[in-house]
Order: structure tokens, then C-alpha cells, then sequence
């Protein structure tokens, strides 16, 4: 008992402290005291750095393949270093690791924000994961430049989401040139959807079926997280299915090339870009069969789609910079389409950087991607749709059958929007230019 | 002068007393530390706060009563997808508060009915129950796609911070509120009234219950006590701390989505409190605060060492494993229990 005396009288002497330390505040009402700080609008910039952040998957299963986007970024801002950076500016990526789940996306996204004070973040990823954070991102007035996720809710809505812009192609515009495709050259298929049951299988089984709805047989949903497709697969084979058009991430077109092996279950498979990466699904493929079935070789014959030119084009003179660049500034490994995704990336937001002028703000750097210009030649085969009315990334893609690992075009590129907006062959040039013999681009400032 | 002696006595021999004391100091700690750290920080404490209730649940079922549950995540999960579905329109039906409340209740209900089911079971047998409860519960997320949003979930709509708290922290602080540091304080409010309340259950007769069904059954049968409804109400009000923490997590995080409470989240909680001290809340909340900082401090530390991202993002789990296994090894009571351990022995060899 007289321990607890002891120990009360200390917990009072605490009390009395804090009470004391409580009376320093203001002791009056809020209004009263009014003066609200000016806006930040240069965090994260200082004299020579711009500090920018993103969190991806580097552990967990989302990690393969995805945690190189971030190697490939950072391999192009040290490359723009070593020639100086933008602006006098050199450019510091920090890269937190969130597993792909969504509780730690918001902790890191907090840390980015609050404690590294990053000026923007760039190429977040994941759909559910990203779709955590935009709200703070807005309302913090933070922009969230170039999602890593084809899901429409980037860019639809630029009023509510004002500091928020998309990057690759969405899922709906997608699925309406695959469905195009389809119901041009394949209109007797009997048409199977395998579809991952979020805003990929959604988006873009809306725009597949703008154009085949009459051709579909068959629509089997799978949930990421669950590895057993067998029962998906098995229906869309005892439908009849003889065109399998399968927006799903590469680990389930792994999974689903594995089955439908299983199953001596043949169709003609048509993956939209997101699963088609042939290094990757290959090497799943090796790892799940446990060598039994080996190299990419299966995926030859396979339709899908292309938006910037992968690392088996050898020719391309993007890929020759990327090349460059990863020998020069790259971690171990080799150039990967991964890393050729986020090297493209890095070049976009370079060119946003600059276009921001050389005093860059917050506000001022969503403006200057506002006002793109879709002539300015970069990486992707078409061009972006920024405007102030829509934050919706690159605009189109084209057909490709995959042989050898690399990608023979069927179709030219060609360009949508979502909704039912036309599609249309490109005529932006997009896909011939070449980035400038420095490797760096050449954007004026806007405004 | 006996007067303050004497009425200090009184206030230390009155269990609630003494806890309403303490918990007063607590929040006179809370307010200075949320009010004098980062937002970022603000942030973590927040995530500290819902690991703590948890934990503080969780260590009274475990440590109290002896029953061991690997699916207190799933009744997290329902107190935030409770939490989530009120929080959709930017003019909710009740405040915070009663939306907390009502995520509280609910997990509560559906504590009930798997603490019926089991108070049957024993040892690894309710593991196994929980443990598939754990599993289950996220895929009814999936399941329902339309209402529960899926694998991409429900984003969280915070309402408007209330014009008497932003005041009346005003007047106490003169700082501004911010949405991080309102949810903190909801956050740590929560806490604190969890806390009173286990703390004042686990001395009072239905603590020493729990304990006596803990230590011995049959003894505790004989002296008269229903072992079934000790049981439940063991697990009803841990369960109803896992939600009101599922309910300050979906505030905290702004979106509830199934891959976030994969079981993970349930070894995470009972990581915590094995590592603070089974039965201990102090070591529940010291526990809670290990698995909100280490991670990042490990992050940053493999950072400074000039390790690539993906090797200091591997890091924190090496850490996370090393700590728990220097504990067992050199702390097999847990923090708090062997610091206790030790204070005992010292006491008795002076």
C-alpha cells in the first residue's frame, strides 16, 4: 500500500506537469487567433534536388518482376544526374516497400509525405493499393504523377482527383482494341473472358464488350491471392471456348498456361500487356511446373499487346538508350521490360519536370502535365491524353503475336479513349521517333 | 497531517481509482507527445494504437484465460469493414464515435457466436478453429463484391474533423488539428478506455475466474465456476477490442481491403504479445509499439548502410525474426514479464 502512495505521488506530480505544460496552450478559441501558414509549394525541391518517392512491392509475392520498375527509374534519374540532373537539380528517388498491401501503402505513403517530404510521388503501384492513398495525396495537394495500374480511376476524374495522372494505357481502351481486333480478324471464335476479378477484369471486359459481346461463351473470374485456376479454366474449355482473351497479372498466366496444359486444353490465348511480360511468365512457368516446363516457348503464338517497345527489340532506338543507360547505371541483372517500364517512366516525369520551368511547384508541375504536348517525342508508341479535362495516360497500343520471345506487330498502333470513343489509326508519329542523342529530353517550359 | 496520506491510500487501494488516475496521466502523455511529434509520427502512433487494443485483447484471452486465438485479424477485418460500410458518403449516419461503437457491437455478435463454438475446444483445436477463421474472413470480402468492394475494398471517407475537439485541443495546445493527429487521438482515446476497462475486469472477480480456469479446471469447477461462460465471455470482450482496433485501422489506413488482413495480421497481434509479456497490457502496448517502429527503423538503418532498396526492404522482417528469437531465448516471460521477474528477485535478495 504505501508503495502505491509512493508511486501516486509521482503519477499526481506528472498530472500537475502536464497541466502545467496544458496551460501553455492558447486558451482561447481557434478564430480568434487566426493566421494560417502560406502553402508549401516547393516541398521537396531545394537548390540542387527534387526529391521524389513511390511505393512498390519489393517483398511478397507482387515482387517479382515489380520490384524492378523502381530499379529501372532509378537506373534514368542517375543517368540524368551524371549529366547534371534538371535544372542544376539532381534527381533523388526513394523507394519504400508497402508488400502490396494496402495497410502498409497508406504508412509508407505517410512516410514519403510527412517525414522524406517528397515533392510528388511517381509511379506508385497497384490498383488497390494506390487506391488507398490518392485521397491524402489530394488533399495533401501532392502529385501523384503516372500510376503504375491501368485502372480508369486515375484519370477519369480530374475535378475530384486534380493532382492524380495515369501513365500506360488503361484496362477499358485495351480491352475495346482487343475486342476490335477480335471481331475483325476472329469473328467465327467462340470467345472465353478469364478475367482477375478487380478494375483489370472490369475495365476491360466493359471494353471487350463494346465490340463481342455476341462472341463471348464463356466468363470465368479468378481472385488474386488464389493460385487454384483449374475449376476457371475447366469452364471456359467445357463452354468451348476456342479464344481465350485473359487480363490477368503474369503470375496467372503462368498458372493458367500450366492448367490448360494439364487439361490438353488448346485455345488460342490472347493476354493483355500486363501478363504477357515472356521473361517473366517463363520463368514462372519454370519455377511452378518445377522445371518441367521450361523457357517461354509456350507463349509462342500468343496474341497481345504492346505500348512501348520491349527489350527483345534490339533495333529500337529507345530500347538502345535504355540499354545504354542500364549499363552504365544499372544494379546487377540484365535490362528487363520491367525496368525498360520504369526507365520510361523516369523519362516521362523528367520531361514533366522540365516542362514545370525552372522553379518547379507542386501546382505548377500538374499544370505543365496538363498542357502536354502529345507531338513531344518519347518512349511510348502512342501518344499521352493529358489534358485538363483528363488525366488518362498513353492513348493507345498495338496487336502483337509474341515469337521467340519478342513481339511481331499484327496491327499498326492504334489509338481510344474510354467511353466510346472511336478507335483510330495513330498518326502522332509516336511510335517512329527517337529520343535526342543525349538521352535526355528537350521540353521547353510551359506557360 | 494524515488528510492526504490517508486519501491518497484510498485512491491506491480503489481499483478504478487507481486506473481512472493513471489513465488521466496517460492522456496528459498522450496529448504532449501527439502535440509535440510529425505528423508522420502521429501517423505511426496511430498505428500503434490499433495494434495496441488488439494486443491488449488478445494478451487478456491468452495471457488471463489461457485460450489461444490466430484469428483475432478477422475480427479486425470486421470491425473495419463495420467502420468502412458507415463511412461511404461524406455525411455518415453517426459520428465517429457511434460508428465506433457499432463496429465495437458487431464484432462483439460475431465474437458470441465463435466464442460458443469455442469454449469447446481446447489448445490446438481453437488454434485451428481461429486459425481458419483467419483465412475465411477475408474471402467473404471477395465473395460479396459489390458490397464489400472486393480484393480493391472500400475506401474510407473520414468525416470532417468535429468543430468542439478542433477546439477544444486548440485551446489546449494552440496547434492546429490535422486529419493524422485527429485520427491519433481517436486512436489513443480508444486505447486508453480499452486499457481502464481490461485493467479493471482483470482485478475484479471475473478476472480472477479467468485466471482460476487458466491455472486449474477441474479445481475451478468445483469451486462453482461455469467453465463454458467464462470461456465466452473471455473471448466476446477480446473480440470486441480486435474490432474497435479493425474500426481506428480502417480510419487510420482509409481503405479496408482483404490483403490487409491476411493472417499475418493475426501472428503479427500475437507476436506483440509474446514479445511485451503474456497477460501484460504495458506489454501488450510496448509489443505493439516494436512491430510499429522496428520495421521502419530497420528500413532506414539498412538504407544507411548503402544497401539497395529491396535489401533494406528484406531487412525488416530479418529483424522482426531476430528480436521475437532473442526474446524467447533470453525472455521467455516476454519484456515485461521478465523485467517483473527481475524487480521480484531483486526485491527478495535485498
Amino acid at each position: 500500500m504505501r508503495r502505491w502512495t509512493r508511486k501516486l505521488t509521482l503519477v499526481t506530480g506528472v498530472v500537475t506537469a502536464g497541466a502545467l505544460v496544458a496551460a501553455c496552450g492558447a486558451g482561447s478559441s481557434r478564430e480568434a487567433s487566426g493566421g494560417e501558414a502560406g502553402g508549401a509549394s516547393d516541398v521537396g525541391i531545394t537548390e540542387d534536388t527534387v526529391t521524389i518517392g513511390a511505393h512498390f512491392p519489393l517483398t511478397g509475392v507482387a515482387a517479382p518482376g515489380y520490384s524492378e520498375i523502381p530499379t529501372g527509374m532509378k537506373a534514368y534519374f542517375d543517368y540524368v544526374n551524371a549529366q547534371g540532373g534538371v535544372d542544376g537539380r539532381k534527381i533523388e528517388f526513394v523507394v519504400r516497400d508497402d508488400g502490396y498491401n494496402p495497410t502498409n501503402t497508406s504508412q509508407v505513403t505517410n512516410e514519403l509525405v510527412l517525414k522524406d517530404e517528397i515533392f510528388a510521388m511517381v509511379g506508385g503501384l497497384g490498383t488497390p493499393t494506390h487506391a488507398g492513398v490518392v485521397d491524402f495525396l489530394n488533399s495533401e495537394k501532392v502529385p501523384d504523377l503516372f500510376v503504375s495500374s491501368g485502372s480508369i480511376q486515375w484519370g477519369d476524374e480530374p475535378d475530384v482527383k486534380p493532382y492524380t495522372f495515369g501513365w500506360q494505357p488503361d484496362y477499358e481502351s485495351e480491352g475495346k482494341i482487343i475486342g476490335q481486333y477480335v471481331a475483325e480478324n476472329m469473328p467465327d471464335a467462340k470467345v472465353g473472358l478469364f478475367l482477375q476479378d478487380d478494375d483489370l477484369g472490369r475495365d476491360s471486359e466493359k471494353g471487350v464488350r463494346q465490340f463481342i459481346d455476341d462472341q463471348i461463351v464463356a466468363v470465368e473470374r479468378y481472385t488474386s491471392g488464389n493460385t487454384d485456376v483449374a475449376p476457371q479454366i475447366a469452364g471456359l474449355q467445357a463452354k468451348g471456348a476456342d479464344l481465350v482473351l485473359s487480363f490477368n497479372t503474369p503470375s496467372y498466366t503462368a498458372l493458367s498456361q500450366l492448367v490448360a496444359m494439364k487439361l490438353n486444353y488448346q485455345p488460342q490465348w490472347f493476354y493483355a500487356n500486363i501478363g504477357s511480360d515472356p521473361t517473366l511468365v517463363g520463368s514462372l512457368l519454370s519455377k511452378f511446373s518445377e522445371g518441367a516446363v521450361d523457357g517461354a516457348s509456350p507463349l509462342d503464338g500468343v496474341l497481345t499487346t504492346e505500348y512501348i517497345a520491349g527489350v527483345d527489340s534490339t533495333e529500337d532506338p529507345w530500347v538502345k538508350l535504355w540499354q545504354k543507360v542500364w549499363d552504365e547505371h544499372g544494379e546487377n541483372g540484365e535490362l528487363t521490360n520491367y525496368r525498360i517500364y520504369g526507365m520510361a517512366k523516369a523519362y516521362a516525369f523528367v520531361q514533366a519536370l522540365m516542362a514545370a520551368g525552372p522553379d518547379p511547384t507542386r501546382d505548377g508541375i500538374v499544370e505543365a502535365v496538363e498542357q502536354w504536348d502529345p507531338a513531344t517525342p518519347g518512349p511510348e508508341l502512342a501518344p499521352f491524353r493529358f489534358t485538363a479535362d483528363s488525366h488518362m495516360g498513353i492513348a493507345g497500343m498495338q496487336v502483337v503475336e509474341l515469337k521467340g520471345g519478342a513481339g511481331e506487330p499484327l496491327t499498326p498502333v492504334l489509338t481510344t479513349d474510354i467511353g466510346d470513343a472511336p478507335i483510330e489509326e495513330d498518326t502522332s508519329g509516336q511510335a517512329d521517333d527517337a529520343p535526342p542523342a543525349s538521352g535526355i529530353p528537350e521540353v521547353e517550359p510551359v506557360g | 497531517m494524515p488528510a492526504l496520506p490517508a486519501r491518497l491510500s484510498r485512491v491506491s487501494e480503489s481499483t478504478l481509482l487507481r486506473h481512472l488516475v493513471l489513465a488521466l496521466a496517460g492522456m496528459v502523455v498522450i496529448v504532449l507527445v501527439l502535440e509535440s511529434t510529425s505528423a508522420f509520427r502521429n501517423g505511426q502512433l496511430t498505428a500503434m494504437a490499433y495494434l495496441g487494443i488488439a494486443a491488449g485483447g488478445l494478451t487478456v484471452l491468452t495471457g488471463l484465460n489461457g485460450q489461444l486465438s490466430l484469428g483475432h485479424g478477422a475480427f479486425m477485418a470486421i470491425g473495419a469493414y463495420t467502420t468502412a460500410l458507415f463511412l461511404q458518403d461524406t455525411e455518415p449516419a453517426l459520428p465517429v464515435v457511434g460508428v465506433l461503437v457499432v463496429a465495437t457491437l458487431v464484432t462483439l455478435l460475431v465474437g458470441a457466436v465463435v466464442g460458443v463454438a469455442a469454449a469447446r475446444l481446447h489448445g490446438p483445436y481453437l488454434a485451428g478453429a481461429t486459425l481458419a477463421l483467419a483465412v475465411a474472413v477475408p474471402g467473404i470480402a471477395v465473395y460479396f463484391t459489390d458490397t464489400l468492394g472486393g480484393e480493391q475494398g472500400l475506401n474510407v471517407l473520414l468525416p470532417e474533423i468535429p468543430d468542439w475537439f478542433a477546439d477544444a485541443v486548440f485551446f489546449l495546445t494552440a496547434n492546429d488539428m490535422t486529419t493524422t493527429r485527429y485520427v491519433a487521438y481517436i486512436g489513443w482515446i480508444a486505447l486508453v478506455l480499452t486499457f481502464v476497462l481490461l485493467a479493471n475486469l482483470s482485478r475484479s472477480r471475473v478476472g480472477r475466474t479467468w485466471r482460476a480456469v487458466r491455472d486449474d479446471e477441474v479445481a475451478a469447477e468445483i469451486a462453482g465456476i461455469n467453465l463454458a461462460r467464462a470461456r465466452v465471455l473471455a473471448f466476446v470482450v477480446s473480440t470486441a477490442c480486435a474490432g474497435l482496433a479493425g474500426g481506428v485501422m480502417a480510419l487510420a489506413v482509409r481503405i479496408t481491403a482483404p490483403s490487409g488482413f491476411m493472417l499475418t495480421l493475426s501472428l503479427t497481434l500475437l507476436t506483440a504479445v509474446v514479445l511485451g509479456g503474456l497477460g501484460s497490457l504495458l506489454g501488450a502496448l510496448i509489443g505493439a509499439a516494436l512491430l510499429t517502429f522496428l520495421p521502419q527503423v530497420a528500413t532506414g538503418f539498412g538504407a544507411d548502410l548503402g544497401l539497395s532498396d529491396v535489401q533494406s526492404a528484406e531487412l525488416a522482417p530479418l529483424a522482426y525474426g531476430l528480436v521475437m528469437m532473442l526474446v524467447i531465448l533470453l525472455a521467455p516471460a516476454g519484456i515485461v514479464g521478465s523485467v517483473r521477474g527481475w524487480w521480484a528477485r531483486r526485491g527478495t535478495s535485498a
